[in-house]
């Protein structure tokens, strides 16, 4: 069967205000949710698997994998509930970890699984990378299609036709499996992804699943497996450390404006833009 | 001696306008350290280098690799190209601006050469130290990279293009293979407008949810063209399908920094604003007084769009003629 590894990660809460102290981010009280590229992921893996009109006849195993600390999995059991097979932890603190050595833990778990495809988020909202789907690809040597927007499974072929959005429009690229993907946006929209199996009108429901109670209940029996960085030969390189975080300049406080005649106005004699 | 190596794109035999301002701040990191800055063309034909070593940038040598796999670009074989280039030049840094495809392929590379890579520099603090966003640009990451070699992409809109400067010495690099690992590009289906890009405009009109429907949006279109400038759009609107999911401004989208940004009926979420927070003055017209861009906007109007757009059009109209 094939197998998809899905990458996911925690991040503190994008809703809830960040809080300094001194040059650095103080994240003792903060909230801990998925990253949202994540729970695309999962979905995206989650469609390609699905066969909805014969339930029982499962696509593709769905591993869902995170470097966390081992004890903070609540997103981990999210993802088990909303449907994936199986989890593994990775147990460590992963802002300590350079983002070159994620990717090679990531690497590495997808080759001692032997799976066909991983699937990562595009960005994790807080570190804003935008690098661990591309390194997981160049480690294993694979091809890679990030940015992705709509996912076409050709399972006969053993290949995956994708729209990554690009700067200047959307570019379709073919790629033989195994192959690494990163999602963005888009490819939660109803019709985005197809596994070839589906009917070609399927609609998924807009957006990621939630988990049902049914899932709730099923994700608590799911094998998590719990490795450490080095049971897989991975050790940080420091190659990245922060100086300092500090909070943007703030923008001055702006006017509100009576009518659109006095924009106007004020665009053209005060702000000089008109 | 060590360089600092700048990745550029090309089109038509021409560079790319996008990629001067990474050309810039590969500029102050090689003044930052004291070593010389080279450019690197990768492409089938690479006649596109001439016209790059005659304006010169003030880059001591530009560097080709020609190859038919490098076009279309995949970031399968750029990467084996860049990976080959830094070890042919010697180069310890290497990078460019952040646009799409130097977002997917220069992270490939670093990986295969082991390297830390800056994502999205806004600012060069010194050789090894840069600044970037994090948080939807709610916070400022000094971040220092460390190794032989070392790998950033520069946001657009925080440098100003690099001007043209000395000349420099073209210098084909030969032997590469580069292999597209099977992949095919199918085609690209390209946004058309007669519109400056959204990243380069000097005024961006942009539409949220707000406006409902496609066909909504050429009241905006109207007073893009009347200011010469380009559409953006919210997430909800690209996803919603009234525009091209290309014209989404923001953490996932484009981050623009015009002399105007005009956002009609859009919110103002985080994940928005850190798309155009830079933008020199910033206009905001939305129904609702709560909403938060105007927490950002330096003129806010309480209005209605379909009570007040077609009034600013005729309005900016007036003051044209
Ligand atoms: C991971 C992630 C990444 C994201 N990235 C981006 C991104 O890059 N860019 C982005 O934009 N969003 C992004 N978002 C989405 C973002 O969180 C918001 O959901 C989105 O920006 C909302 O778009 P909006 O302001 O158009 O819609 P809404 O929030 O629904 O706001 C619509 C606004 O229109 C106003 N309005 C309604 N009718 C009228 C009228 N007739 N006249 C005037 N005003 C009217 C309303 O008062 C309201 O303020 C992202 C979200 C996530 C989770
Ligand atoms: N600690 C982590 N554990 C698992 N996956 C991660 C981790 N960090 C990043 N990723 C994956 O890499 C993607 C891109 O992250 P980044 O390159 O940091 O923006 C995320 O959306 C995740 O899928």
């Amino acid at each position: 069967m094939t197998k998809i590894l899905v990458t996911v990660k925690r991040i503190p809460d994008p809703d809830e205000s960040l809080k300094f102290a001194g040059s650095e981010l103080d994240l003792s009280s903060v909230k801990w949710v998925p990253n949202a590229f994540d729970e695309y992921a999962v979905e995206t893996a989650l469609r390609l698997a699905e066969d909805v009109n014969n339930k029982k006849s499962k696509l593709a195993e769905i591993i869902v994998l995170s470097i966390c600390p081992q004890k903070q999995r609540q997103h981990m059991t999210q993802f088990l509930a909303m449907g994936a097979d199986r989890g593994v932890i990775v147990d460590a603190d992963d802002s300590e970890l350079d983002t070159a050595a994620i990717s090679k833990i990531i690497a590495k778990v997808a080759q001692d699984e032997g799976v066909d495809m991983v699937i990562t988020g595009k960005l994790s909202q807080d570190n804003e990378g935008n690098q661990v789907g591309q390194r997981v690809a160049g480690l294993l040597g694979w091809p890679q299609a990030c940015f992705a927007a709509e996912i076409d499974w050709d399972q006969s072929g053993n290949t995956l036709s994708v729209h990554r959005e690009v700067d200047d429009g959307v570019e379709v690229k073919k790629l033989p499996l195994p192959a690494v993907v990163s999602v963005d946006l888009r490819v939660v929209l109803p019709t985005s992804v197809r596994n070839g199996v589906n009917p070609a009108d399927h609609k998924f429901t807009d957006g990621p699943r939630l988990a049902s109670l049914r899932g709730i209940t099923m994700a608590k029996r799911k094998k998590v497996d719990v490795k450490t960085p080095s049971d897989l030969g991975v050790t940080n390189a420091g190659g990245e450390s922060t100086v300092a975080v500090n909070k943007p300049p703030g923008r001055m406080a702006g006017q509100m404006i009576g009518s659109i005649e006095e924009l106007v106005e004020k665009l053209a004699t005060e702000a000089k833009v008109l | 001696m060590s360089k600092v190596l700048v990745v550029l794109e090309t089109a038509g035999g021409k560079l790319r306008p996008h990629c001067l301002p990474g050309i810039a701040a590969a500029k102050q990191i090689a003044d930052a350290r004291g070593i010389p800055l080279h450019l690197l063309v990768l492409g089938a034909d690479a006649s596109a280098a001439a016209e790059i070593a005659a304006a010169g940038y003030g880059a001591a040598t530009v560097h080709t690799i020609q190859d038919p796999a490098l076009e279309p670009f995949t970031a399968e074989a750029w990467a084996d190209a860049i990976v080959h280039a830094t070890k042919t030049v010697g180069a310890s840094v290497i990078g460019g601006t952040a646009s799409s495809t130097l977002r997917d392929c220069l992270p490939r590379a670093a990986a295969v050469l082991d390297a830390p890579l800056c994502a999205e520099v806004v600012a060069v603090k010194s050789g090894d130290t840069f600044t970037r966003p994090i948080s939807a640009g709610r916070a400022l990451l000094d971040e220092k990279l460390s190794g032989e070699i070392v790998f950033f992409t520069a946001r657009g809109s925080e440098f100003e293009p690099a001007a043209a400067g000395a000349a420099a010495s073209v210098s084909a690099i030969d032997g590469v293979s580069v292999d597209t690992r099977g992949v095919e590009v199918v085609g690209i289906q390209k946004t058309q407008s007669s519109r400056p890009a959204l990243t380069e405009a000097d005024v961006v009109v942009s539409g949220g949810r707000g406006m409902r429907e496609g066909p909504n949006f050429k009241v905006l279109e109207d007073l893009t063209d009347l200011l010469g400038g380009a559409l953006g759009a919210s997430r909800a609107a690209t996803d919603a399908g009234m525009v091209p999911a290309d014209l989404q401004v923001g953490q996932t989208g484009k981050i623009v920094a015009p002399n105007l940004y005009i956002a009609v009926a859009i919110s103002g979420a985080i994940q928005h604003l850190a798309g155009m927070k830079g933008s020199k003055t910033i206009v905001a017209i939305n129904k609702d007084a709560e909403a938060p861009i105007f927490q950002v906007a330096d003129y806010g109007l309480v209005a209605k769009w379909e009570d007040a757009l077609p009034r600013f059009v005729e309005l900016v109209q007036a003051r044209k003629s």
